[in-house]
């Protein structure tokens, strides 16, 4: 609330003053808000044009291009993706993994990052060569992939969410958040007798609510997003995350059985197979975008959360 | 009372022997640090033993020490082969103009994204700049060959018919292009979240000395932002020859494989759907090398700028 009044002030502050601006300054704000604003556009513009693509009769589409006459609308590619089965499965398998690869990876991230934000902690030094070490060297991609075999994790979801879950950067990041809490919080807890657990879950998991989302929100989307791992570690159809079912569609142009096969004539079906991608985009969007607006609360919540500390 | 707490802990410290230490933070070191650390050996020490197969000719029956010891010749085999220069050129070229293009445009949303006067408009405005992080590689990629397809909008744009994805030349711009749209708004958000810190009464002191905007940037957001530039520069230079894998394979065609075909692509190809463990191990040794390396002098460099503070 008081961030939210104070940038509001703060905000009519500013607006006041444009006029009372020197020729330099307008100018500088103008271009800059111009800069923006084309940034902004080109976003904008691809996301939509896919929208209205994916309505699209699918031989105007590729004669004329998007078109806003309603009358050559329609929902045949929706239909026939939400009937195939294999999205479903990826979507399913998608959501599983992500879902145990965030919880997993941010409490061990969170908890890491405890011992090493403290000073005192003994052994801070070597813990941190251990750890940055691998953020610039590694086995490589055979070697894991044969580590991966030897533990007999090969087509299990242990392979996808195991090993990365730690993240010496994220950690990086959580030590940086904790070490900008007072220290006296700390002294005056351990004077009230509360021992480092109830420490780091009562009172100070509460006051890096923000960092938490954020790398909730990066781990999340990260996993949800990837399809290298999947792509080496899982052989059976059945444990495909979403990606690797829109791979097929959208990279290697080939639809699921059963999404154009009824279609006797070729050119139609290269026709509906392209439309398919519009809508299977679309679709495979929904969720994140569902979610979105939820996680923007808390990235704004964060963000002010700061300025007040500011 | 914190004088209290203080002298209560402080003299038992440095006679403390570090097992003493342990038994009495037990639980910093087994239940916080522990997980962790545990995967870290796992899941990123025990590969780097596997490492040897770069050294040797490996032979999944009889493991890595009883396969035949070659030495360093599958390494040399990889640098005497015509697609070295090329794959080593591709992926350097993708990664170091993908990060001088790249870079900045965050930092510049940030800075232009603080100055916006209107709250409201201003979240609407991150609303939209951070949307296309949450697209995946797949979708951005499949959006990206849909765009440039033949029969696509913007071939339909310039009255063209244009195949963009098997020109080898467009390949980089491509990949660059549509990283700084799904990656930039994203990465602004840490500038963003710096610059609220900015200290207000700087930006009002600068105001009334009579301070532009260019001068406001200089003296009062840059220096909010700058170790995180900074931090930031390094971490991207120091990952310059481990540019993603997804995105190379996934734009990837046949007829443009002249650039697209990056170090991490290749080692793929050859480990694992040819089966070549050995000679994809010493590839990918050799990328990992010349990464620690690189990290190495850009780390040099930042402490000179810096004023002697490194990573």
């Amino acid at each position: 609330m008081r961030a939210k009044v104070k940038e509001a002030a703060q905000s009519s502050g500013r607006k006041a003053k444009f006029s009372q601006m020197s020729t330099f300054d307008k100018t500088f704000t103008v271009c800059g808000d111009i800069l923006l604003f084309l940034f902004v556009l080109c976003i904008i513009v691809p996301l939509v044009y896919i929208v209205i693509a994916s309505f699209m009769d699918p031989v105007t589409l590729q004669n004329k291009g998007v078109t806003f006459d309603l009358s050559k609308w329609t929902i045949t590619a929706y239909k026939r993706v939400i009937e195939n089965k294999m999205i479903w499965v990826g979507f399913i398998n998608s959501i599983v993994y992500s879902v145990v690869f965030t919880a997993i990876s941010v409490i061990v991230t969170l908890m890491a990052a405890y011992p090493m934000s403290r000073e005192d902690f003994r052994g801070r030094k070597f813990f941190n060569v251990i750890f940055i070490i691998t953020m610039f060297f590694g086995g490589g991609l055979i070697p894991t992939y044969l580590l991966i075999s030897r533990l007999g994790m090969l087509d299990t979801i242990w392979a996808i969410v195991l090993p990365g879950a730690f993240s010496v950067w994220n950690m990086i990041i959580a030590r940086t958040y904790y070490q900008g809490i007072p220290k006296e919080l700390r002294e005056a807890a351990s004077v009230d007798g509360a021992n480092d657990i109830v420490y780091f879950f009562k009172i100070m998991m509460p006051v890096c609510k923000p960092v938490i989302m954020v790398l909730v929100l990066w781990q999340f989307v990260g996993m949800w997003n990837s399809y290298f791992d999947s792509m080496i570690y899982l052989s059976s159809e059945a444990k495909q995350p979403l990606q690797l079912v829109l791979r097929a569609i959208l990279i290697q142009s080939q639809p699921q059985p059963g999404m154009v096969s009824d279609i006797q004539s070729t050119a139609a079906r290269a026709q509906l197979a392209e439309l398919l991608k519009y809508a299977t985009i679309i679709i495979s969007s929904i969720p994140l975008l569902i979610m979105y607006p939820f996680f923007q609360k808390y990235f704004d919540s964060g963000v002010m959360v700061g300025s007040v500390k500011g | 009372m914190g004088a209290r707490s203080r002298t209560a802990v402080k003299p038992a410290k440095p006679k403390e022997s570090f097992w003493q230490y342990f038994i009495r933070h037990w639980q910093l070191y087994i239940l916080f640090l522990g997980p962790a650390f545990v995967l870290t050996i796992i899941f990123r020490y025990l590969p780097m033993g596997g490492i040897l197969i770069a050294f040797v000719d490996y032979n999944p029956f009889k493991g890595i020490m009883g396969s035949e010891w070659v030495g360093l010749a599958n390494f040399t085999r990889f640098l005497k082969s015509p697609d070295f220069l090329e794959y080593l050129g591709n992926t350097l070229k993708l990664s170091i103009y993908g990060l001088l293009w790249g870079f900045p445009v965050p930092i510049i949303l940030a800075l232009l994204l603080n100055r916006v006067r209107s709250v409201g408009l201003k979240k609407n405005i991150q609303l939209v700049l951070y949307l296309p992080n949450f697209v995946s590689v797949i979708v951005l990629c499949g959006m990206v060959r849909i765009l440039l397809s033949v029969t696509g909008p913007l071939n339909n744009l310039l009255g063209t018919s244009i195949n963009f994805m098997t020109i080898p030349e467009a390949f980089r711009p491509i990949y660059i292009i549509s990283g700084i749209w799904q990656g930039a708004g994203w990465a602004s958000i840490m500038y963003t979240a710096a610059l609220a810190n900015a200290s207000q009464e700087l930006r009002e002191a600068a105001i009334i000395d009579g301070a532009n905007i260019w001068q406001q940037i200089k003296a009062v957001d840059w220096p909010a932002i700058k170790d995180i530039v900074v931090i930031q520069f390094i971490l991207q230079a120091g990952n310059i020859m481990s540019v993603g894998f997804e995105k190379a394979y996934a734009l990837q065609t046949d007829l443009n494989l002249r650039s697209s075909e990056i170090i991490a692509t290749y080692v793929y190809k050859k480990g694992l759907l040819d089966g070549d463990y050995s000679f994809s191990t010493a590839v990918g040794l050799f990328n990992t090398v010349i990464n620690v390396i690189l990290l190495i002098l850009v780390n040099k460099i930042v402490e000179k700028m810096n004023d002697g503070k490194g990573i």
